[in-house]
């Protein structure tokens, strides 16, 4: 389990890489944390005839907040950092807690959000949430910068909208509105292994106490992260109560379409869809509150 | 043409200049190009945690990364661990005294990794231990000898 | 003696060369102008090589030697049986053992086609890539009730419905016990395979001397002096000319014996052939294909009981996986066949086998060695006969336990060791009694789980027995010398894998040498050392070799007492020894040190007395008839997410009985490996086999062992029945723990789940959530 020879770049700038990468086209992979590129390798799985290492470009490994609450996230962030980050874990605490059961901490130390994300395994946790907090990439190339939603980058098992010479630079992700309570919950087999299921759900309440908005989304739900909008639909305008959260998650469980693993076969996954949905619905409606 | 390249990496404070392909993996730059053999392979896939070390205070798994990468780095091994080649080092002595190792294969990154975890959590639980052991995996002992060693370790760093 | 060190739980005398990173393990081995090996396997389960093109490979710079089958002539033959199937009467066996490379037909994924030699692993890799074959895929066979059919594909072409082997073995009259039975109980079990996945994967590194006319090979076997001879014979070299090491290990726990290994037979040859020691390192996408497995029987069972409960007999009809070549006989049936007894006092038994070829890697014994299946069937049917019979699980255990007044017993059948199935000595009664109090069995019932299920929580608890077959022989040796220096050094033929041999043999001499536990340097799996012996397998290490190594410092401890009387001239019955010197009892100052003893013993002048060895060394085999049978109870409390299926273990009590316990510390420690091992045999470990006998989880991601986070503190209780077949009266322990954990889990998931009540019943092993979910949900 070694890896093919390849090329190795590793550029201080931005311009370099996206130079590098322009030139390389798909020859070529960014190397972020390698968390998830570098195990591929090691299996022969992946055989890039090119790096381009991004760990010394400069000025992609920042969090910077908004007044407003809405955050920037620069690609090269360690998921750990991100993880422990003040800011990030009083704006928008869902990241930690799904963060969390990202692997291990010592993966967590090197990966990278922007890795895990153009990874876009569709078991991985980040994508789910990316979806149910309505982020937008910011996707840049020698030939300029585009933004998408998140939604609309993930297209297919370890396949994004990334075309060949573009990257993912930074995540953006829009303020939570008062009242918002959000919650991240899994099954997996062992603590750190990609879920069986896992969903993200965001709730945001009315002064009233009812539902005014709410997010829904899965992982290990389907080729990519699926949303559930019509779960989430169904929720607004509700008191969040209990027979509310049955429908949503009775919805929800229609709306994955899971494909099976080795550990976990299709019907099961889907009735874990419906509990880890009314589960995360009941604590991000608590923590709205 | 095969690219070679000429790094520095410092490995427990002493620099090693080498030059290598790109692809060499840290754990086998460790283990085979600087002699380094405490730190041991374990699946290459950066599951099992036998490899890991430190890369600048953080434990990282040395399977996942190039040597290349290490370039101008801080990395920490399980050679370093000790005072001196006659002592052992608190967690190290408490492994020990809990009969924390069997095979002693894992044992490296475990090390590696909780005392890292010490420095940071002087004063852990049971759940806590287990929640940080969790990224390595040992087969011989079922852990409770390993959690029991890193407590030990802990009652004893803080002087109790 | 003042002091008793055998027993008391001394800290390691490795563990400082294993936690500073000093110790040597294979992979740790350099030598000067070292070349790599990595193998070409089979991507298929089953298919016929058209033709191999190794021209691009050979071409690759820094490639050094490109080998098939045809390259290696007369060197190339199946291996041999490593363990040949006792004299059973009536049995069927078919040898058909794996051959180094394979030659026109691959038959199971991962078995190896081609050998690279290059300057790097990293090279040798690139250069397999560029081998080229063409294969005419076969049908593989993989289902087992499939795989016997007239019609069914053929693993070896000349072996019908694929038997391995067919073996029936009877006690008593099952017929009339059945007839006069006033319960039948009768199941279908199933239990799937398994890997051993220690941390450490294989590695063998060779190194041809030619000045010295030597070879040195460093190998993670369980069975160096096997391999030294079996390796010598087969490159016609005497076995002085052959070294083989086995250093540290990370673990073995069963696949690291074999013989032999493909890799094992390859890698001298070639690092001959080349002049240049060679490495090879497993990595773990290879081990999960080509170290062996072990696990996957299917059972048809039934068992009688009068009105009262007690057992009248028990028949067995069992199918099993022996993947596609089996060198080591029949170890893990019969093991399977004998176990399934477990605690009890059953007068008739019927047990027949057959062992299946199939299209899968072979099944070697791994930690339980099918003994966990037995015990799993066992304990199964009488979980359903108290529930079908309204009698409490843990009663009907009691009814039906031998008793100790029936020891030694015999059961009358053939064992793995072709002796018959005795058992030495054991107390089952008070052990099941230990285990029910400390688990809290009767107010669990009465109190706790009905208050926990008025909660809405699904609580239940599991309580199962089990023997274990242990400390086997046929021998092992260990040679004890006195230095000038005073320190001792023992010399065992067995590899040690990390069970804390060079304590707890230093342990056994020290005690009787009077010297101290950390100046007893143990020396194991090194044939320069010491070459006799057979190997560390089933739970034998310490029994065994413990017992030589009793021996040999008993033999070294007469020849001390016998020197000091005439250096003191003094009877020996006034010596002491202790401290590491000779004293004469109630005379202080009178005392001389064993180093200066040993200097006397072998004098540079004089003359040695006829009659008198020099030194202070003695070397003492131990061979026992039979082995010792170690016994003990596992319980459980789990509580389970009735929605996810998800169990957390609340409480985990092992009580064991296995004879005198040499060092406590250790015996824990093997106690909990064995249980972590178990959990993740019932609840996280399986291999997935696709239908083409592809594996779909061949990696530490996907076949799942247990965490720090999924194995519970357990609590340990201990009784003694000391063996009477071996002088320390030890019994072993090595592969207890892990043996029971099966049944448990099906009890007490079943407890939790409330689930014979909704007439479900667990007759399976590995359990997941997902299997649960499908079990509990038949309709989907």
């Amino acid at each position: 389990m070694k890896p093919a020879p390849f090329e190795w770049h590793a550029p201080a700038t931005l311009d370099a890489a996206l130079a590098l990468k322009a030139a390389h086209g798909e020859e070529a992979r960014f190397l972020a944390g390698g968390q998830s590129l570098v195990p591929a390798m090691n299996f022969r799985v992946a055989q890039p005839a090119v790096l381009v290492d991004l760990n010394r470009v400069a000025g992609l490994d920042s969090i910077l907040a908004s007044a407003d609450g809405s955050l920037r996230i620069g690609a090269m962030v360690r998921n750990a950092r991100l993880e422990a980050d003040a800011t990030a874990r009083a704006t928008h605490p869902i990241l930690a807690e799904a963060l969390a059961e990202v692997a291990h901490p010592q993966i967590r130390n090197r990966g990278t959000i922007g890795g895990n994300l153009s990874h876009a395994d569709p078991a991985s946790e980040m994508p789910a949430v990316m979806l149910a907090l309505g982020a937008r990439f910011v996707l840049r190339s020698a030939r300029g910068v585009r933004e998408v939603e998140a939604a609309a980058f993930f297209v297919a098992p370890l396949t994004t909208a990334l075309e060949p010479d573009e990257m993912l630079a930074e995540i953006l992700l829009p303020a939570l509105p008062p009242r918002t309570g959000s919650a991240f919950l899994e099954v997996a087999r062992r603590r750190g292994d990609y879920a069986m299921m896992g969903c993200a759900a965001v709730v945001t309440l009315d002064a009233a106490g009812r539902c005014a908005a709410a997010r829904l989304a899965f992982c290990s739900a389907g080729p990519t992260p699926v949303l559930a909008p019509r779960a989430a639909d169904a929720l607004v305008g509700s008191a969040v109560d209990e027979a509310a959260i049955a429908a949503a998650a009775a919805m929800a469980k229609e709306e994955v379409d899971p494909m099976g693993s080795v550990q976990a076969s299709p019907a099961y996954q889907r009735h874990l869809a419906g509990v880890l949905a009314a589960r995360a619905l009941r604590l991000a409606k608590a923590r709205a509150a | 043409m095969t690219q070679r390249i000429a790094i520095e990496v410092t490995v427990n404070g002493t620099p090693y200049r080498r030059e290598v392909e790109p692809r060499l993996l840290l754990s086998d730059f460790l283990r085979h190009e600087i002699g380094l053999t405490g730190t041991h392979v374990g699946c290459e896939h950066g599951v099992c945690g036998a490899c890991t070390i430190r890369l600048d205070g953080a434990p990282v798994r040395s399977c996942l990364m190039f040597a290349v990468q290490a370039q101008g780095h801080a990395v920490a091994t399980v050679e370093g661990l000790a005072p001196s080649p006659a002592e052992l080092s608190p967690l190290q002595q408490a492994f020990r005294d809990a009969h924390g190792l069997q095979c002693g294969y894992c044992t490296p990154g475990i090390l590696m990794t909780m005392s890292a975890f010490l420095e940071e959590n002087p004063d852990p639980d049971e759940e806590a231990v287990r929640h940080a052991l969790s990224g390595n995996l040992c087969r011989c002992t079922g852990y409770q000898h390993i959690v029991d060693a890193v407590l030990l370790a802990a009652t004893r760093l803080k002087g109790g | 003696m003042e002091t008793r060190l055998v027993g008391r739980p001394v800290t390691r005398n490795e563990d400082p060369r294993l936690l500073t990173g000093r110790a040597l393990f294979v992979d740790d081995v350099e030598l000067p102008g070292m070349l790599h090996a990595a193998f070409l396997r089979s991507p298929h389960a089953h298919a016929k090589i058209l033709s191999v093109d190794v021209a691009a490979a050979k071409a690759r710079p820094g490639v050094h030697a490109v080998i098939l089958a045809e390259d290696l002539g007369a060197y190339w033959q199946p291996g041999p049986l490593l363990v040949p199937p006792p004299p059973i009467p009536g049995m069927v066996f078919n040898q058909r053992c794996q051959v180094p490379l394979a030659k026109g037909v691959v038959r199971h994924l991962g078995e190896p086609i081609a050998m690279v030699v290059a300057d790097s692993r990293y090279v040798a890799e690139d250069a397999v890539g560029d081998i080229l074959v063409d294969y005419e895929t076969l049908p593989a066979v993989g289902d087992l009730e499939a795989a016997t059919a007239p019609d069914a594909a053929r693993v070896h072409a000349d072996v019908a419905g694929n038997v391995a082997a067919e073996v029936r073995q009877v006690k008593g009259d099952y017929g009339a016990a059945r007839a006069r039975a006033a319960h039948v109980v009768r199941r279908r079990f199933w239990y799937d395979r398994g890997a051993s996945v220690p941390m450490e994967t294989r590695g063998i590194v060779a190194e041809w001397d030619a000045k010295a006319d030597r070879m040195t090979v460093w190998d993670t076997t369980q069975a160096p002096v096997v391999i030294r001879n079996g390796l010598a014979a087969m490159l016609g070299l005497s076995e002085r000319q052959l070294r083989v090491i086995a250093p540290f290990i990370g673990g073995g726990f069963g696949p690291k014996m074999m013989m032999f290994y493909p890799e094992e037979v390859l890698v001298p040859w070639v690092a001959m052939r080349l002049g240049r020691p060679v490495k090879w390192i497993e990595d773990r996408l290879e081990h999960f294909t080509a170290t062996t497995h072990e696990r996957g029987q299917l059972h048809e069972a039934e068992i009688a009981l009068d009105a009262e409960g007690r057992i009248l007999g028990v028949r067995d009809a069992f199918l099993m996986d022996t993947g596609a070549y089996n060198p080591y006989g029949l170890t893990i049936p019969l093991n399977s066949q004998c176990t399934l007894l477990g605690c009890y006092d059953v007068p008739a038994y019927e047990s027949r086998f057959v062992a299946v070829f199939t299209n899968r890697t072979l099944c070697t014994p791994y930690r339980g060695a099918g003994r966990q299946h037995g015990v799993f069937v066992m304990e199964r049917l009488l979980d359903a006969a108290a529930r079908e019979m309204g009698i409490d699980r843990t009663e009907i255990r009691r009814r039906n336990f031998l008793r100790p007044e029936q020891f030694p017993h015999r059961h009358g059948l053939i064992y793995q060791d072709f002796s018959a199935l005795t058992y030495d000595s054991g107390n089952y009664a008070p052990i099941l009694e230990m285990a029910k109090d400390a688990i809290g069995y009767d107010r669990f019932l009465a109190e706790e789980q009905p208050k926990a299920r008025a909660e809405g929580r699904h609580v239940g608890l599991g309580i199962v027995c089990y023997v274990e077959g242990t400390g086997i022989g046929p021998y092992e040796g260990a040679k004890v010398r006195v230095q000038s220096s005073g320190k001792v050094t023992l010399a065992t033929g067995i590899g040690t894998q990390g069970q804390g041999h060079f304590t707890a043999f230093a342990q056994v001499v020290a005690e009787q040498l009077g010297v101290d536990v950390r100046d007893v340097e143990v020396s194991t799996g090194d044939t320069d050392q010491f070459d006799w012996g057979v190997g560390t397998f089933a739970s034998r290490g310490a029994v065994v070799a413990g017992s030589a190594a009793h021996g040999a410092a008993m033999a070294v401890r007469g020849k001390i007492l016998k020197l000091a009387a005439q250096h003191f001239e003094c009877a020996e019955e006034d010596l002491v020894l202790e401290d590491g010197k000779v004293s004469i009892a109630g005379v202080p100052g009178r005392a001389i040190p064993l180093g200066r003893l040993a200097q006397m013993a072998n004098p540079l002048r004089g003359a040695v007395r006829p009659g008198t060895e020099p030194g202070l060394e003695a070397t003492s085999y131990f061979g026992p008839e039979m082995g010792a049978t170690a016994s003990g109870v596992h319980a459980m409390v789990i509580e389970m997410d009735a929605e996810t299926l998800r169990p957390e273990i609340l409480r985990y009590v092992v009580v064991h009985d296995c004879g005198t316990v040499l060092n406590p510390l250790i015996l824990a420690g093997q106690i909990h490996g064995g249980v972590a091992q178990g959990i993740g045999n019932a609840f996280f470990e399986q291999i997935a086999w696709t239908e083409d006998g592809q594996i779909l989880n061949a990696s530490l991601a996907d076949y799942l062992l247990p965490t720090a986070l999924d194995v519970p503190r357990m609590e340990l209780l201990h009784t003694v029945t000391p063996s009477p077949f071996n002088p320390l009266g030890a019994k072993g322990a090595g592969e207890a723990g892990s043996i029971p954990v099966g049944p448990l889990y099906a009890q007490a998931i079943e407890d939790a789940l409330d689930l014979p009540a909704r007439g479900i019943e667990i007759t399976e092993i590995p359990l997941s959530p997902s299997r649960l979910w499908e079990i509990c949900n038949p309709s989907g």
